[in-house]
């Protein structure tokens, strides 16, 4: 799509500054790298397209922005990971109460495990 | 379940908590747990396997750059048959050199000129060339990109430090999920004594993306 060169000068108000950054590491966080691996994964296992992703992620940053949150690139995995939650229940791979549950599950394991050692849920709490 | 992926190292923000004489294991935060359940629920119902989810992301982290589109770029510099390959039907060009879209997207590359400069953006949300790029850098994901971008490329190519003459042309596409767009930037000036390996170390994403352009170090000028 092309756009034509818009007239200067139009009287807008003050832009946001743009963030910047270098080339630096492409997550901040493992957990970013995971969701954005999980939901390419389901794209390419054809549990949605890719096309309906972005226009959910999309919708997200629209609502974000609509909410006053920050919209400068840093809450985007936030975000992501947002979609990917409500796009695994509307696809009914798995539902909001299992990820609450498995959570706790997860933060339960890591106070029970002593430090050095694998942290694992319990058969029971795995189901 | 075993679990001994590296974000149990990196809990951020959180203390290893003492508890009966042992040290344990530091709790991850909301957002990582809210991950790792997504995950494991998706792996214990064989939707995703983990080895998949391993390999990309070390794709991506170590792999996938903006060095993949420097090389489609300088090979364009030097062979011209290619170069019109690309610009013709770039995702065949682009796959010749063994780089292919994960999300199945096609690519236009779009060449800049002396009187045409080209930059990219995805205003909705924020598709990009990711074969050739890699993932996109913060700025390009931020709403005053995604915006401004389009509304004062000109102004927003002047934060970037490139200052366009008034009577070059600024064309400004908007990237879907469908169809990502690439930057092919101009060959650099004094550059004709410098091989494909050397140009390719010149281009940078930024210029891919179209708010720079490809400068030669004075050093590596020809004397």
């Amino acid at each position: 799509m092309k756009r034509p060169d818009p007239p200067s000068g139009a009287g807008h108000p003050e832009p946001p500054r743009l963030p910047r950054d270098s080339d630096g590491p492409t997550f901040a966080e493992p957990w970013e790298a995971q969701a954005f691996a999980l939901a390419v994964t389901l794209a390419e296992g054809g549990y949605f397209s890719w096309k309906e992703w972005s226009a959910a992620l999309a919708d997200e940053l629209r609502a974000a922005s609509g909410r006053g949150e920050p919209d400068d690139g840093s809450h985007y995995y936030r975000h992501w990971l947002a979609v990917l939650e409500r796009l695994v229940a509307a696809k009914g791979l798995a539902d909001p109460r299992a990820l609450r549950v498995r959570k706790e599950a997860w933060a339960e394991a890591y106070r029970r495990t002593p430090h050095g050692k694998p942290v694992v849920l319990h058969p029971s709490e795995a189901e | 379940m075993n679990d001994h992926h590296p974000a149990d190292h990196h809990a951020a923000g959180e203390e290893a908590r003492h508890h009966g004489g042992h040290e344990h294991q530091a709790v991850p935060s909301d957002l990582a747990l809210r991950v790792k359940a997504l995950e494991s629920l998706l792996v214990d119902k064989g939707l995703v396997d983990p080895a998949a989810l391993d390999a990309l992301v070390d794709m991506y982290e170590r792999k996938v750059g903006p060095r993949n589109g420097a090389r489609v770029v300088a090979r364009a510099w030097v062979d011209p048959a290619y170069k019109e390959r690309l610009l013709r039907d770039a995702t065949a060009a682009i796959a010749e050199l063994g780089y292919g879209g994960a999300q199945g997207e096609h690519m236009r590359v779009v060449e800049n000129t002396p009187a045409v400069h080209n930059l990219i953006v995805c205003t909705l949300c924020s598709c990009y060339p990711w074969s050739v790029l890699g993932l996109p850098p913060v700025w390009y994901k931020s709403a005053a990109y995604r915006s401004r971008a389009v509304i004062d490329p000109r102004g927003v190519l002047r934060e970037f430090g490139l200052e366009l003459p008034d009577d070059v042309e600024v064309r400004v596409w908007d990237s879907t999920a469908e169809l990502r767009y690439l930057v092919l930037p101009e060959r650099p000036a004094h550059s004709e004594h410098l091989g494909e390996e050397e140009l390719a170390a010149l281009v940078t994403r930024d210029a891919m993306v179209g708010v720079a352009r490809v400068t030669i170090p004075p050093g590596a000028r020809r004397p």
